[in-house]
């Protein structure tokens, strides 16, 4: 029996079943979040939402226009740091540069790309906030702008390397120098998968929490000044889930529904708009 | 030079560099600035490591090697020591991987040698879209609808069948270690899937082939072709996991109840060292009590870049193209 072909057929599909079931659940809690957000959030989300400052506690309405202002301005300053290192930087890995010396910058890329969130607002702290002694948009915008130098650079490595060999030749063969035909002819090729990686750079440290904390540290008003404290999104949520009251529970719902709807939004949006090789190495 | 022997060199890295020699000003400049827009992640790693030593001179100095080993933390008292956090991590993460692990390797294997064509590209989108919700909304979710599930269903029943275990005793708060093991788990569950997924396409089909020619059946395939050629892979895909999981911070503050304490039983609250410093970093009032979060910030460091070469590491030598960025 034990070594029977029905046997063996019965196990392999006992096997499949298994893991079907594994894989429903892996994607269970991403149902029962997003079902979640819906049921919670959609409620609490409406005009005010968009076009006001937080109330003070125990007044209801309200909204995070502040915060979700306050986050594009830090995505702003975060691209700034990290938009020109990371392009730049993946330029190098994907067209000069020594096979080892590069296996060796892609390995130091990777294993930055694994430090802890929160590690980056602990070093920005020290480098910025202590130096000038105010939490401000600057230094949310440089914590979060190094999460991205690695992120960007792996991948715009990536897409640098799928623009043909025979494109580089051809302008060489014209006699054209090699830093013009890489910026005028394989960067110009790859704009599509370089804009593509910056725009997932970007959605991911869109919902960044913990490099924030103790940098662009939160502000319940307008910051009219990037040397100031400065709210985001994320930061918004996280105070006002943590808080006793339950209106403000229904004000980090409507926070989350909106953050992660622009989040999947730039995602789908990406994935839609480039070729699947593309999408693929993303 | 002839060219016609040249069987080495793989046909996607056909870069410029080795194409004409270096000529003009231009390329000497452009080449020479974008080296240092590359060497940043080299800084970067080095201006971690400097800040976060230099900001706990003082507690390093103070403290000594006792830090690692002291249970108290009492900043009235101005006594620090980050053993609950070193256990929170370590026993949060641990819970983590024993759900995490079976889970995304059998989706992996799911998604790479059993399930049908069609529904393999659906599955691995929506597991692409859980990895792009923030931590915090997790959180969020965790606290709202996680904790108080757990509270009322699973945590009473595995008290009822494991209670006589210091592991399931003790009260049932709904915060607590094995809350921040489980939603630790659903954070690293589509880094370790993809990664796990990707090892397991870079098996040669010749490996499938040879064992479908001797009669195996799909299963068998697997398990004798497949998977004990990605043995290590797939173990540098849970250390990936694994670094993942020590550093996870805004979900797990949320859940895990951060309470200073080492307790056997996982319904108690815990504190990993990554909550501690997003909780207690903007209280520190004082100048040790911000080093020794400092130093926190430096041992959590030291602990996830280790774990994180060691994966590189294995998934480099694996010989295959493996990115750790392929989920964000």
């Amino acid at each position: 029996m034990k070594n029977s072909h029905l046997w063996r057929k019965t196990k392999s599909a006992l096997a499949s079943a298994a893991s079907f079931v594994c894989a429903l659940l892996v994607i269970a809690p991403l149902a029962l979040v997003f079902l979640h957000l819906l049921r919670s959030g959609a409620s609490a989300v409406n005009w005010s939402f968009f076009t006001e400052l937080p109330k003070p506690v125990g007044v209801a309405g309200g909204g995070m226009v502040n915060a979700i202002a306050g986050s594009f301005e830090l995505l702003g300053l975060a691209a700034l740091v990290g938009v020109p290192v990371g392009v730049f930087g993946g330029v190098y890995l994907a067209e000069c540069g020594t096979v080892r010396g590069n296996w060796l910058l892609r390995f130091v890329a990777d294993v930055l790309n694994g430090v802890p969130s929160i590690i980056w607002g602990v070093v920005v702290y020290g480098l910025v906030v202590l130096r000038f002694k105010s939490f401000s948009a600057y230094a949310g915008g440089l914590a979060l702008g190094f999460i991205m130098i690695p992120l960007i650079m792996r991948t715009t490595e990536e897409v640098l390397l799928l623009v043909p060999a025979g494109y580089r030749e051809a302008s060489l063969a014209l006699g054209i120098s090699r830093w013009k035909t890489i910026v005028h002819i394989v960067m110009k090729t790859a704009l599509k998968g370089i804009v593509t990686a910056i725009l997932l750079a970007l959605a991911r440290v869109a919902g960044e929490t913990a490099p924030l904390l103790f940098t662009a540290f939160g502000n319940r008003f307008w910051n009219h000044d990037l040397s100031e404290p400065i709210a985001a999104l994320p930061l918004q949520i996280f105070s006002y889930s943590i808080s006793p009251y339950d209106d403000w529970h229904r004000q980090a719902w409507a926070g989350a529904l909106v953050l992660v709807v622009m989040i999947f939004f730039v995602n789908i949006l990406v994935r839609f708009f480039t070729r699947e090789r593309v999408a693929r190495v993303l | 030079m002839p060219i016609a022997v040249a069987p080495e060199r793989p046909a996607v890295r056909s870069t410029i560099d080795r194409m004409a020699p270096p000529s003009g000003l231009g390329d000497k400049v452009f080449k020479w600035l974008t080296l240092a827009m590359a060497l940043a992640v080299v800084a970067l790693v080095f201006l971690v490591g400097w800040q976060l030593a230099r900001g706990s001179s003082l507690a390093i100095r103070r403290f000594g090697l006792h830090f690692l080993a002291t249970s108290t933390w009492d900043p009235v008292a101005e006594q620090f020591g980050a053993l609950p956090f070193i256990y929170g991590t370590a026993i949060s993460s641990l819970i983590a991987l024993i759900i995490a692990v079976p889970l995304s390797i059998a989706t992996a294997v799911y998604l790479t040698e059993l399930a049908p064509l069609w529904i393999r590209q659906p599955i691995v989108s929506l597991i692409e879209m859980l990895a792009a919700i923030p931590s915090v909304i997790l959180g969020l979710w965790g606290i709202f609808v996680m904790i108080p599930w757990l509270r009322d269903h699973p945590f009473p029943f595995l008290k009822k069948i494991f209670g006589w275990t210091p592991f399931f005793s003790g009260p049932i708060y709904g915060v607590s270690m094995l809350a921040g093991g489980i939603i630790i788990a659903v954070m690293i569950l589509p880094i370790i899937t993809s990664v796990s997924r990707e090892i397991l396409r870079s098996v040669p089909n010749l490996q499938r082939e040879a064992a479908y020619a001797l009669g195996a059946t799909r299963w068998e395939v697997t398990r004798i072709a497949v998977l004990s050629y990605a043995k290590k892979g797939l173990f540098g895909a849970v250390i990936l996991g694994l670094g993942r999981a020590l550093g996870e911070t805004m979900a797990v503050t949320m859940v895990i109840g951060n309470t200073p304490q080492i307790r056997a039983s996982l319904f108690a609250p815990g504190y990993t060292l990554a909550s501690v410093i997003a909780n207690e970093f903007t209280e520190a009032t004082t100048d040790v009590y911000l080093q020794a979060l400092f130093e926190i910030g430096l041992v959590l460091f030291g602990i996830t870049i280790l774990a994180n070469l060691l994966a590189q590491l294995l998934l480099k030598t694996m010989g295959s193209t493996i990115k750790s960025g392929a989920v964000q």
